[in-house]
């Protein structure tokens, strides 16, 4: 089976779902969220008999699509965190509700599962993007999709804020992209990448450099590096919770998917210009970590902190993309990539599920609102623990083994300075993290009724802990998902 | 097979935290199997049947390996189970957090022994942050005093050494060349003298910071004296002996490294001799004099690691490993049994304010016997287990001293002997205080009970193996005989 018809499943399904959409009762409209992750499974299944990209019968469209380990494990990716994302909309549908439709009904959230698919449908064509003008048509698909997504609390001032801050510096990232693409264009004729890396010589060598530093801000605007991590704070705090959390995984997996297809020919050129661009990420790779971190540190709201901390591990994955380690007996750069996003991507929805269940019980987003979760309801305490310790990055679980591949590459390639930094930014977030699990024990909470949790939220936040601390102990299974990754 | 070991408590914490049965039955139950298993394992501790090896991760190699590495390992973990035995068997655990509080004393015991069992690089790190989670939380929620200050500090410090150690240990790996985390292969290889240095310095400062070497152990007084004792024996009786156990094991990897930074160990060395056991004399508190010096006598193990770099590999001062790892033995029964006795008193009296203190001999002779049996033990009181160990470290400072001027060792060596007065000063100072003199009243009744029978069985087994250790030091020596190092000359020098 060819493997663009996972796309074409998961963008029809999209379709029809918007119109079956009309028809749903106003007050069940969760069923589309449920129609939105059966489709995904059925790509999900599919993905595995998936066996080529286009054939040679379609030469033109193959420059444009690529079917190759990587791009089958980001595929693979962006369908688990978009089946995730689905069943925390879900659960969060009442807040949802309150904020676009009138009471006691949830008319208004039919569109916002849809939107799911079609963000989905984009990142899983930018796995496959090897070409700039394919990469550029699905990075716009997922880009203006988020926007939506962003803002989709549409009575609410704080989703509507962080929309339009999306927006704008959603549209400048995308306008410096363009503005690199053209470059890079201009200066070795093609738009194909693999193409780029034989074009290179001395003397386009600055209008390529040029061109790749404008791609690479861009880029930083998707994964959340410095220079471009501004919005992500406030448009994380703003958005529906859902959405943050689709954002912060699925939207920054895909990101770095394209970082990797675009640096790529770059790094391995062999020329004066993979050094240039080795210094760059290296860069960008200890100012994100350093900015992250400290940044984190004085932060009281949970939401905000998990904003933060996706940026640190932005800086974090960037490490091993700046330390570039192809053909070793050790993991390669692609690799140590992967085995990041796919921890970061089990540890980081946990945290959000544990913050939409707070925040049903509390009202509040704070660090406070955890304080006494120790005595109200221990079994969501000890997963919260075990949670916030892989996010910290504590030895045994999960979370550990990607901040210690990241770094070990970073060490094999001789990084020194982001290195250094990074154990920096590691000690800080000890700091900063420790400080919920601080509050959930040690400090007591004036209110000591139980909480309720619902059970699809409850069940998940089991899988998830589950999984965190089985990979903990027990990281191979990571290893056969990339083990055919280049 | 060792992995039984660790399974056992673990399983045991994990049925506690599940509800199942109750809390402190299983704690114990537990605990004994596990130190019967431990001590019946002394018997037959070199067999092949104990070893494990399970490749977790193929690209870094790293695996679950566990086994006895060297003697070093088996007297780690009889003093593991010793401790966390008594650990269990001791200290009152408040009304209602039973689950708790005994699910995480078993969590640290499984965390120290996976650590000295480990015969991988990455598991024997990983095994002792597995241990130091619930020591945190248990002194956040459970301890008494400021500690809630005391416990984030020491999760400040001891995260922050655990990552620079971390550092030194990802340097270490990757500097070698070596294929797998395995301890075997990482022995087997070597490191170019260049990085060596680099790799001594974080090691010494990220294992400095757990074992708390000056400058870095001002978190750990407050942390004993606020942790609820079960957690102060451990910790100290158990964990800190970790940084001291990592560092004589990995020392052959950057021996030529390590002697960069002699002089300036030895000067913090000292440092911990003599400077903390100034300030111990000067405590007003039982709990915070023995936190102190436990930080102090940590000192002389550091000693016994400075004539190891000084003579540049084991076979060359052969005393100096054995000598380390008896004052690791010693010392962490000695600590333990003065944290459960201090805990008592606590308990007995509501206070160890040493002013308030006093004549607790007559309403406890069978505690003041016991205390004093300990304290004497942590002077170095010839016949009890430090005077071993003690004895073992000083002889190693002198032990490459050819008769002619005294090296920078030997004249540290001079002075850290003025810490076995210091020790006598603050602890029978103590002593007095607290047991003799005119008797004080704290309970209703004016009246302090003696030991329950309950108390007493962990107190004695503690007592037992400092007696046995120091009239019988070949007891654990045994165990360190290397096939290079004929044994007489060991069993002279104890002699």
């Amino acid at each position: 089976m060819p493997s663009y018809l996972l796309e074409i499943i998961v963008l029809v399904g999209g379709l029809v779902l918007l119109l079956l959409e009309a028809f749903t009762s106003p007050k069940k409209k969760s069923v589309i969220a449920l129609g939105a992750i059966a489709i995904l499974c059925i790509a999900l299944v599919s993905l595995f008999f998936a066996e080529k990209g286009f054939g040679d019968e379609n030469v033109e469209l193959t420059r444009f699509y690529a079917f190759d380990p990587l791009a089958r494990f980001f595929k693979l990716f962006t369908i688990v965190a978009t089946i995730l994302a689905l069943l925390l909309a879900i659960n969060h549908r009442k807040i949802l509700s309150k904020f676009t439709a009138n009471p006691g009904s949830e008319d208004g959230t039919g569109e916002y599962y849809c939107l799911f698919l079609f963000a989905c449908a984009g990142m899983m064509w930018m796995a496959s993007a090897k070409d700039l003008v394919s990469l550029f048509v699905s990075l716009e698909l997922t880009t203006i999709t988020s926007y939506i997504l962003v803002g989709y609390m549409r009575r609410n001032v704080g989703s509507l804020e962080a929309g339009v801050k999306f927006l704008i510096l959603g549209a400048l990232s995308t306008g410096f992209l363009v503005y690199g693409i053209a470059w890079i264009y201009g200066a070795t004729g093609t738009t194909d990448l693999a193409g780029i890396g034989a074009r290179i010589t001395e003397e386009n060598s600055t209008y390529l450099l040029f061109g790749l530093a404008l791609i690479l801000v861009s880029l930083a605007f998707k994964i959340g590096a410095v220079p471009m991590h501004l919005w992500i704070p406030d448009v994380y705090q703003g958005a529906p919770t859902p959405t943050t959390a689709f954002l912060s995984i699925a939207s920054k997996a895909s990101g770095f998917a394209i970082a990797i297809r675009v640096v790529e020919p770059f790094l391995n050129s062999g020329t004066d210009l993979a050094v240039k661009t080795t210094f760059i990420l290296a860069i960008l790779a200890g100012a994100t970590i350093l900015f992250g971190n400290l940044a984190a540190i004085p932060q009281k709201n949970f939401k905000r902190l998990l904003a933060y901390s996706s940026i640190a591990n932005a800086g974090f994955i960037l490490l091993p993309l700046a330390a570039w380690q192809i053909g070793t007996d050790e993991l390669t750069s692609k690799q140590v990539i992967a085995f990041y996003l796919a921890i970061y991507l089990i540890m980081t929805f946990a945290a959000f599920f544990i913050l939409a269940v707070i925040h049903r019980n509390t009202g509040s987003d704070e660090i406070s609102a955890f304080e006494g979760l120790g005595k109200r309801h221990p079994l969501l305490a000890f997963m919260t623990a075990i949670t916030i310790g892989a996010l910290a990055g504590l030895p045994l679980t999960a979370g550990f083994w990607g901040k210690f591949l990241a770094f070990k590459s970073a060490v094999d390639a001789e990084l020194w300075v982001p290195v250094s930094l990074g154990f920096i930014g590691v000690a800080a977030g000890f700091y900063y993290y420790f400080q919920i699990i601080r509050a959930m024990y040690w400090r007591s909470s004036l209110n000591e009724s139980s909480f309720e949790i619902e059970p699809i939220a409850l069940r998940t936040i089991v899988v998830l802990t589950a999984l965190i601390a089985v990979l903990g102990f027990w990281p191979q299974p990571v290893y056969w998902l990339l083990r055919n990754i280049a | 097979m060792s992995i039984i070991l660790i399974l056992i408590p673990l399983i045991a914490a994990f049925a506690i935290m599940a509800g199942l049965g109750r809390a402190k039955s299983v704690a114990t139950l537990a605990a004994a199997a596990n130190l019967l298993l431990g001590l019946g394992v002394v018997f037959c501790w070199k067999a092949a049947i104990w070893d494990i090896s399970f490749e977790v991760l193929s690209k870094p190699s790293i695996h679950l390996a566990l086994g006895f590495y060297d003697g070093m390992s088996l007297v780690m973990v009889i003093l593991s189970v010793l401790v966390l035995f008594t650990a269990v068997m001791s200290g009152s655990c408040p009304e209602g957090r039973e689950r708790l509080w005994y699910s995480s004393i078993l969590l640290i015991g499984a965390g120290g022994l996976g650590a000295f069992l480990s015969t991988d690089l990455f598991f024997f790190y990983a095994f002792h942050e597995l241990a130091l989670i619930p020591t945190f939380l248990m002194i956040g929620i459970l301890g008494s005093g400021e500690r809630k200050e005391a416990a984030w500090k020491i999760t400040i410090y001891l995260a922050l050494g655990s990552i620079i150690l971390l550092a030194g240990l990802v340097w270490l790996v990757s500097a070698s060349g070596s294929e797998t985390w395995l301890f075997k292969d990482l022995l087997a290889s070597s490191i170019s003298a260049g990085a060596q240095s680099g790799i001594a310095a974080l090691l010494i400062v990220g294992f400095g910071i757990l074992i708390s070497l000056f400058p870095f152990h001002s978190w750990a007084a407050p942390a004993y004296a606020s942790a609820p004792a079960p957690v102060a024996m451990l910790h100290a009786g158990v964990l800190k002996k970790f940084g001291l156990y990592g560092l004589i094991r990995l020392y052959p990897m950057v021996s030529t490294g390590m002697q960069d930074w002699l002089g300036w160990l030895i000067v913090l060395l000292l440092c911990n001799i003599l400077w903390v056991g100034f300030v111990t004399i000067n405590q007003k508190r039982l709990d915070m004099m023995l936190g102190n010096s436990s930080v102090m006598h940590m000192g002389y193990i550091f000693l016994a690691f400075a004539a190891l770099i000084e003579a540049g590999s084991f076979e060359a001062n052969p005393l100096a490993k054995p000598a380390a790892v008896v004052l690791m033995f010693a010392h962490g029964i000695g600590i333990a049994l003065l944290f459960m006795l201090t805990d008592t008193i606590r308990r007995k009296t509501g206070t160890v304010e040493l002013a308030e203190l006093g004549g607790l001999a007559k309403a406890a002779p069978r505690l003041a016997f016991l205390f004093g049996l300990a304290g004497m033990a942590s002077i170095g009181l010839p016949g009890l287990a430090n005077f071993s160990g003690e004895v073992l470290v000083f002889l190693s400072g002198f032990e490459n001293y050819k008769g002619e001027a005294l090296g920078c060792v030997q004249v540290a060596t001079v002075l850290a002997l003025w810490g076995v007065v210091i020790s006598a000063v603050y602890m029978l100072r103590a002593y007095r205080q607290t047991f003799q003199g005119p008797a004080v009243d704290h309970t209703d009744s004016g009246h302090v009970n003696d030991f329950g029978p309950y108390c007493q069985i962990p107190a004695c087994i503690l007592a037992i193996a400092l007696l046995v250790v120091g009239i019988f030091p070949n007891s654990l020596l045994q165990f360190m005989e290397e096939p290079e190092t004929a044994p007489t000359e060991i069993e002279q020098a104890s002699n």
